[in-house]
């Protein structure tokens, strides 16, 4: 029992929280700003997957691990402004297209892999950002422990939902984005393209949930696994719900739920031989499920969600 | 300027023809990857094309892997109609294979003619109890069921390997994770000698028959494409929504159950965690590029189905890797979506009248 709340006290455990979050950080941001304009992105699986390979694929030719991120984003609003042309101006299902756009990302991250690692049977590595070392903070016992294992992506990913807030919140183009994503009749009326909205919200939004994945492989990990995003992006798509499409509450979904499968993790380890590891493995979407289950009433949707706009037509 | 004018009827040969079209237009596109790799592309082509339909034992073992496609194709086809996203064939797919297992390997002592269609009614059931829960929480709470249905693959997958590794573990297995096998009686039989094809596939395409006379001639049937048309007309009409809903759940749910009875039955003998490589979710393809059509489904199962025993072939053959069905799959999907347009709107050229 003590050896349970015990994990809670350690620095080790929350350091691995925040690793497990940053990751999510970057998706739910991104299906974020993808919802408030009003399109539902199904492709974040794929795009995760695409993401981390084409990042540490970059990396691992030559280019520098921020040029690796860069690589990540580009590909990411590739299938972002694909998913936007085929849902926006055409109208398109969102849950088809996007499951499509996953399923095209997914096989061309695999069959890429496959063309340009044929023979290799264990995965290339590359030298991942390396631990921050932060100044005054690094240096206090346990907060210097649990930032003293953080890399510079993490603390980009934090930088990210500040400027996503302040950009949605304050600015006249994150009006027109939460404008189009509720009323794109008005932000018709104001002289606005829905359609160029739309899709640059897609591409914007794709591009974030690509660094989700490229976080993966260029700082949790120093390899590309085929499987390794295991159901990440769709337990994005869940936290948005969680997070009633806000920034801050994005941030402490995912610090919620990194905090969850870091302590699953830990406690396997307590428990394990009594109870099967699968029921711990569990936790984190069935987590997501009632998360979603017992927020879905109160959610306050983006009201033209998933509905397509069509100029002149009502 | 281009306008779209919503069609009042499409014509048959119109949504057919989109429907090839997408197909041949998919093989086209996945040229594009397949250069870029550096192989033989005609050479790629014909090699697919022989390993999927060149002889007889590839005919059957392409019908073999169209068998759980159309299963999962007619699950996708009937739950898009009513607009109900079930995207959790892949688990619901698991979970009658977990049944069958369950009441097909001893628990029970029957004849074939009783224990058989107890072992497939099993996992039709456990399949639709998964989907019943997704469809619950939606039409009780309001949550989207698409989120729900995807992330119960997962946990189903975990329960599987639990069982696996646990209570449900063959003893025989010199330590690996499968089930004990099938009992004969518990078993499909083959349709031809010295082939893998069963009978499962007589059952899907009964199954597909079945459905298309379920949705376009019974009450039932318009009462589910009234909810997906327009779910609020339908309730002013006195439809019962939720009724219709659970309807939908119970059939998609049945359909993705009996995919993994059939492959364990008929294919495998007993069950392990990777029984199905993405059946769930090729099921959604097909469902797209037959429109959503129960007949349509069968000749679509055994395209998707010959793509992918065909780049296993071709792959055996040239070294290139198979991932590449997976993205004439996908690129299938997409064309067929956009080529969609065409059957729903007529495209229409309007000149700019002076004001």
């Amino acid at each position: 029992m003590w050896a349970a709340l015990d994990i809670l006290l350690q620095a080790n455990f929350w350091a691995a929280a925040i690793r497990i979050a940053t990751p999510l950080i970057f998706g739910v941001l991104g299906a974020l700003v993808c919802e408030r304009a009003g399109v539902l992105n199904l492709g974040i699986e794929g795009i995760f997957v695409a993401g981390a390979m084409s990042g540490w694929l970059a990396v691992y030719l030559g280019a520098s691990l921020w040029g690796g991120v860069a690589v990540a984003a580009a590909t990411g609003a590739a299938f972002g402004l694909l998913l936007g042309l085929l849902t926006v101006p055409l109208g398109l299902s969102q849950h088809v297209t996007g499951l499509g756009v996953t399923m095209l990302a997914t096989a061309a991250t695999y069959f890429g892999y496959r063309v340009a690692f044929s023979t290799v049977s264990t995965p290339p590595r590359i030298e991942p950002f390396p631990p921050l070392h932060v100044p005054v903070l690094g240096d206090l016992p346990f907060i210097g422990t649990v930032l003293g294992q953080q890399s510079a992506l993490t603390v980009f990913a934090f930088l990210c939902v500040g400027a996503v807030a302040v950009v949605l919140a304050r600015t006249p183009l994150g009006l027109a984005l939460r404008a189009v994503g509720d009323n794109p009749e008005a932000v018709e009326a104001q002289g606005l393209s829905v359609v160029a909205l739309r899709v640059g919200a897609v591409t914007a939004g794709s591009a974030l949930m690509a660094l989700g994945g490229a976080f993966l492989t260029l700082s949790a990990f120093n390899a590309f696994y085929f499987g390794m995003i295991n159901g990440r992006g769709w337990v994005c798509i869940a936290l948005t719900v969680f997070a009633s499409w806000r920034p801050g509450k994005a941030l402490l979904g995912a610090l919620l739920f990194g905090a969850l499968d870091a302590y699953q993790l830990r406690i396997q380890t307590i428990a394990g031989g009594v109870v099967p590891s699968q029921v711990f493995l569990m936790l984190p979407y069935l987590f997501s499920i009632a998360a979603l289950v017992l927020l879905a009433r109160r959610a306050d949707y983006p009201r033209a969600l998933m509905k397509p706009y069509f100029k002149g037509q009502r | 300027m281009i306008r779209f004018v919503p069609r009042e009827r499409t014509p048959l040969w119109l949504t057919v023809a989109v429907s090839i079209g997408a197909g041949v237009a998919a093989l086209l596109l996945t040229v594009i990857p397949l250069a870029l790799s550096g192989a033989p592309v005609l050479r790629a082509f014909g090699l697919m094309a022989q390993g999927a339909a060149g002889s007889g034992f590839a005919l059957a073992e392409t019908l073999t892997r169209a068998t759980p496609l159309i299963f999962t194709g007619l699950a996708a086809a009937v739950a898009f109609r009513a607009r109900l996203w079930n995207i959790g064939a892949e688990g619901q797919l698991y979970a009658g294979a977990l049944a069958a297992v369950a009441l097909g390997s001893g628990a029970i002592a029957a004849p074939a003619y009783v224990l058989l269609p107890l072992v497939l009614l099993g996992a039709a059931l456990a399949g639709a109890a998964l989907l019943l829960v997704p469809v619950l929480f939606k039409t009780r709470f309001g949550a989207d069921e698409v989120v729900v249905t995807l992330l119960l693959n997962f946990v189903v997958l975990l329960v599987v390997q639990m069982m696996l590794e646990g209570p449900m573990k063959d003893e025989m297995a010199l330590g690996w994770p499968q089930s004990a096998p099938l009992l004969d009686e518990a078993t499909l039989p083959r349709l031809f000698a010295g082939l893998r094809l069963h009978a499962g596939l007589v059952l899907a395409v009964v199954a597909a028959g079945l459905l298309h006379v379920f949705i376009g001639r019974t009450v039932w049937g318009l009462r589910l494409r009234a909810v997906g048309e327009n779910a609020r007309a339908a309730r002013y009409a006195g439809i019962p929504v939720g009724a219709s809903m659970a309807l939908v759940g119970l059939l998609s749910g049945g359909l993705a159950g009996l995919a993994g009875a059939c492959e364990v039955a008929g294919l495998k003998g007993y069950l392990t965690a990777d029984l199905s490589p993405g059946f769930g979710y090729a099921g959604i393809v097909v469902a797209t590029l037959a429109n959503l059509s129960p007949l349509g489904v069968v000749p679509a199962a055994i395209f998707v189905a010959g793509v992918f025993v065909g780049a296993d072939s071709m792959s055996r053959a040239i070294g290139v890797s198979n991932y590449l069905a997976d993205l004439v799959v996908s690129f299938a999907l997409l064309s067929v979506l956009v080529g969609g347009l065409v059957t729903r709107f007529r495209i229409v050229r309007v000149r700019r009248e002076p004001v």
